[in-house]
């Protein structure tokens, strides 16, 4: 056998080439381990990747015009917007039938809550008009020009139309565009007027203020994390409850104890109050802002930044401090430049953990945030679940998403995800 | 080699205890005194306080009373970066995130040397332990003997005038630590610094050192030159810890200036050497180094008492011969002899009679 090794393939015992009798005695082994992951797999397939690509699908998804208007909008691709004039008649007609068949089926409303997004005003024409559309036949009643201009002044007006020309493709960047305070209209891609540009500002608050947050969990973090490495186990065992509780304690419940504790005419103002720090009538306001939900915040991802950095130390052999300060350096020098380095991994792990947490917080800012100190979640909360503007919504998240990732390929770059461990 | 004169000893240990939970001493009564440029070993098993004295030194313990003094001053309460003592991890301790010349330039940087000073001392110090082509590595990328001189070069970069060792050849492989320990005493000779090395390994202690100080529940049982540790150890401790012990028990029957007779517990009567039993009628510990036992009659003393014995097994060792007997209702007894060409090789089940010089035949307490 091992004669023809030198030419062919390395064969086995029977004949057969090696590698696919590795393989096949591989196959019920890799079977095996397939089968074991099968139910996660599944699971995360249905309930995480499936929902998040249709989410994403949405943000650009824009096939309902087309959908519900199957005949008026090829015919008003062919009308000229710059003429100055309203579409013919022939729109108008193909208008009634597609309206007809909507009317009856109810998909009139959703065709009309999605232009309103573009334009205000459309939903209320669509559905007042729905009501007499109901009543026609696409047959015998034409022509409808004058109909329609009956019906409501909207249907003569060219914005209106305009605008569902615009809108009319199937795929859109206009959720995008109004995610980053632009717009599309007829006339091509403008800013928002200045009194609806909030969504940019919201994002780098969010980003601002989830780094303050991680900054602060550092700061508190680090030293609590530091004595739980270097306690006798017993002790350890017991601070590491205390950090463990809020784990154990609703997240609603924290949140609401950080309300009375912050409020006006909470626990601290109270105190402070009583002290002399402060005057009765100028109680300080430390809740429905920005610093509520930052100190709010920092309690609640402090474990999660407080973990990794412990497991990281207790790695961190005890000698090498002994050792540098043997050769000479100060309990500063040695904690600076021997401890410190060895513990930059545990940093940079909660580091990211709470960071990626806090970008996408939604429930502690909604309650502590105010106005002031809410984060881009909450908005597209607001819009999935109130003005039901989900294009919007996956837009917005959509662009978070590659935030994070941005931010993680660029933590990559520059420490180096190898350095992070989080045990 | 005399005892050295308290008032040049460089390293000072005063009646120092060491307690960490208030109720038991782990040091009691510590009293040690070396001079410059000794090699001392702190040898014993562990827990027993050989390496809590040495972290005294160092700094990182505090005495519980007593005094510690360098160079005549007191160090009690000077923390570990001021001693200036060069100290050698048993993990060696080399910093993972520094390169090696990082690591050595370390001490330096902390002692505020000037960059190009600095080079040259990192560069003589790789030198020195012949590493020098290994700057620019890793810790992780060497292996430990190599990990393990250069634990010694970031030692002894920033000169220090004493160096602790604490087991730092614990990890290595026999043939390499043979070697280093060769390497070590070598350095630390030539370079004139004061060592305190602590290991629980005997032949280490007795190849590498001036001086060895056999620990035993926090006291030092011994302290003594290699030679005289192994041949006149001073109590059963000592006796039983350094190297391998025939030990017969008996009761002492006569004394006279350095002989003495000890009845042995089957009746035997043999000459010994007494060295911490003085009444007659105490019981006693014979103990004999098996390779002074003697069973060609040519070679013993006029008049010395033999014992009878019994061979139980013989074992082929290379270069000795390894014979166990019955001895005095002793199955343990062991006899160890030189692989030479006349040497007889003893069957076993054959009856001999032994005997020894009576001053190899140490007296000690039961």
């Amino acid at each position: 056998m091992s004669d023809t090794a030198d030419t062919g393939p390395v064969l086995a015992a029977d004949g057969t080439p090696l590698k696919r009798s590795l393989a096949k005695a591989l196959r019920v082994q890799k079977i095996r381990a397939l089968l074991l992951i099968a139910p996660l797999l599944i699971f995360v397939l249905i309930s995480f990747i499936v929902p998040i690509i249709s989410m994403l699908s949405r943000s650009v998804e824009n096939d309902i015009v087309q959908n519900t208007l199957p005949e008026t909008v090829p015919l008003l691709a062919a009308w000229d917007a710059s003429s100055g004039e309203l579409p013919g008649e022939d729109v108008y007609d193909a208008l009634a039938r597609d309206m007809v068949i909507a009317v009856n089926a109810k998909q009139h409303t959703k065709l009309a809550t999605r232009l309103n997004y573009e334009q205000t005003g459309i939903a209320s024409m669509f559905r007042k008009s729905g009501r007499t559309i109901k009543k026609w036949d696409p047959v015998a009643d034409a022509p409808f020009k004058e109909k329609f201009l009956e019906l409501h002044d909207g249907w003569g007006d060219i914005e209106t139309w305009k605008t569902i020309q615009t809108h009319s493709g199937a795929i859109t960047n206009g959720y995008f565009l109004n995610a980053i305070d632009m717009q599309k209209t007829p006339d091509g891609i403008q800013a928002q007027p200045e009194n609806k540009q909030i969504l940019i500002k919201l994002f780098i608050r969010t980003l601002i203020m989830s780094l303050v947050i991680m900054g602060s969990c550092i700061l508190l973090g680090y030293p609590v994390a530091w004595i739980l490495a270097n306690l006798p186990a017993a002790k350890a065992n017991l601070l590491m409850i205390l950090v463990l509780l809020p784990f154990w304690t609703s997240l609603l419940v924290r949140t609401s104890a950080w309300k009375v504790m912050l409020q006006q005419q909470g626990v601290i103002n109270d105190v402070l109050v009583w002290i002399g720090l402060v005057d009765d009538a100028n109680r300080l306001i430390i809740i429905n802002n920005q610093f509520g939900t930052i100190v709010a915040m920092t309690h609640i991802l402090l474990p999660f930044m407080i973990l990794p950095m412990y497991s990281v130390m207790q790695t961190i052999n005890p000698t090498y401090v002994r050792a540098a300060k043997s050769l000479g350096a100060t309990d500063w020098t040695s904690f600076w430049r021997v401890y410190f380095p060895q513990s930059i991994p545990g940093i940079g792990a909660g580091s990211i953990l709470v960071f990626i947490l806090a970008i996408g917080y939604y429930i502690t800012p909604e309650i502590v945030g105010g106005t002031k100190g809410v984060f881009i979640s909450n908005r597209i909360a607001y819009h999935i679940s109130s003005s039901l503007n989900w294009g919007l919504a996956a837009a917005l998240g959509t662009i978070l998403l590659v935030v994070v990732l941005i931010l993680y390929w660029a933590y990559d770059k520059i420490v180096g995800i190898d350095n992070v461990k989080l045990g | 080699m005399a005892e050295p004169r308290s008032n040049d000893a460089f390293v000072e240990f005063e009646r120092v205890q060491k307690s960490y939970d208030g109720e038991t001493l782990v040091v009691k009564d510590l009293n040690l005194s070396l001079p410059k440029g000794e090699f001392l070993t702190m040898l014993g098993p562990s827990g027993s306080g050989k390496t809590t004295c040495l972290m005294m030194l160092a700094g990182f313990e505090t005495a519980t009373h007593g005094e510690i003094r360098l160079d005549g001053k007191e160090i009690n309460n000077i923390p570990p970066h001021k001693r200036g003592i060069g100290m050698v991890f048993q993990n060696y301790a080399l910093f993972p995130h520094m390169t090696i010349a990082e690591n050595l330039s370390f001490p330096l940087e902390v002692r505020k040397i000037g960059k190009s000073d600095r080079e040259a001392k990192v560069k003589r110090a790789l030198d020195m332990v012949e590493m020098g082509a290994f700057g620019g590595r890793r810790p992780a990328q060497l292996s430990g003997g190599q990990q393990q001189r250069i634990a010694l070069a970031r030692a002894l970069v920033f000169e220090p005038e004493l160096v602790l060792m604490d087991e730092p050849l614990g990890a290595l492989d026999k043939q390499l630590r043979e070697k280093m320990q060769f390497e070590i005493t070598n350095l630390a000779h030539s370079l004139g610094i004061t060592t305190v090395y602590v290991t629980h390994d005997q032949t280490e202690a007795l190849t590498m050192s001036d001086r060895v100080a056999v620990f035993d529940d926090g006291r030092i049982q011994q302290i003594a030159p290699p030679d005289q540790l192994y041949e006149e150890p001073d109590n059963s401790f000592v006796a039983q810890f350094i190297g391998e012990n025939n030990t017969l028990m008996g009761t002492l029957k006569e004394i006279k200036g350095d002989q003495a007779l000890v009845e042995l517990d089957d009746g035997e009567v043999i000459d010994c050497k007494p060295v911490n039993v003085s009444q007659v009628g105490e019981r006693t510990r014979v103990s004999i180094r098996p390779e002074r036992v003697e069973f060609n009659k040519d070679r013993l003393q006029q008049g010395a008492h033999t014992l009878k014995a019994e061979v139980l097994e013989f074992i082929y060792m290379g270069d000795i011969f390894r014979t166990r007997l019955r001895v005095a209702g002793n199955d343990e007894f062991i006899v160890k002899t030189r692989n030479a060409p006349d040497q007889v090789r003893l069957e076993p089940g054959t009856q001999i009679d032994i005997g020894w010089l009576p001053q190899d035949c140490r007296a000690l307490e039961a």
